[in-house]
């Protein structure tokens, strides 16, 4: 059984995940590239800054 | 996106042929659909980041739904139907967990169910560039 922690699931779920979008919703490599960081980025940060939050919240 | 002039000058790949033959491909096996167009990268790319997306979820006990008796198992359980012959040999072989027993178990079912959404996104898009509907 593989123990990873809550952020290296975040990032591993982004990383797979902004692949695909990126190869299926563009139409030239440099875009699926550009479109493929953009949401590896926006999974990543929106994890981090939700984190955030919520750590405010529950103090 | 594709714009009015993709959508004229989009030709499909081939003339002749199953029309289906890379959805049903790219849905049994993750990059199949885009293997069969000859677009290897692509391809290999797909089935790495969904095959690795489905192991990371095995690897982190995550269930594969068997049965369908509430609408979040029913819904479950389309997700992971998306994996193609990766849910049947899943089934077969009994892999994943039978219940959740720690935390990232649940993480992992999201893995399984997400993959299989992911494989159907990826082998529409291989049918759409065998139509012509996507330009390349």
């Amino acid at each position: 059984m593989t123990h990873i922690s809550h952020f290296m699931a975040v990032v591993l779920f982004a990383l797979f995940a902004s692949v695909v979008f990126g190869i299926t919703q563009r139409e030239t490599p440099r875009r699926m590239l550009r479109y493929g960081t953009y949401c590896f980025t926006l999974f990543v940060g929106s994890a981090i800054v939700l984190s955030w939050v919520m750590f405010f919240i529950a103090r | 996106m594709a714009t009015a002039a993709n959508k004229t000058a989009a030709q499909p790949n081939s003339a002749q042929g199953f029309v289906y033959l890379p959805l049903i491909a790219g849905w049994l096996f993750p990059g199949a659909g885009h293997f069969l167009l000859r677009k290897w990268g692509r391809g290999a790319l797909l089935a790495v980041s969904i095959i690795g997306m489905f192991a990371m979820g095995l690897a982190m006990k995550g269930k594969i739904y068997s049965g369908a008796s509430e609408i979040l198992e029913i819904l479950g359980m389309a997700g992971d139907l998306g994996n193609g012959l990766l849910y049947f040999a899943g089934r077969t072989m009994g892999w994943g967990a039978d219940q959740m027993m720690v935390t990232t178990a649940d993480y992992g079912t999201k893995f399984i169910v997400v993959s299989g959404l992911l494989n159907v996104i990826a082998a529409v898009d291989a049918h759409n560039l065998r139509t012509g509907r996507k330009a390349s």
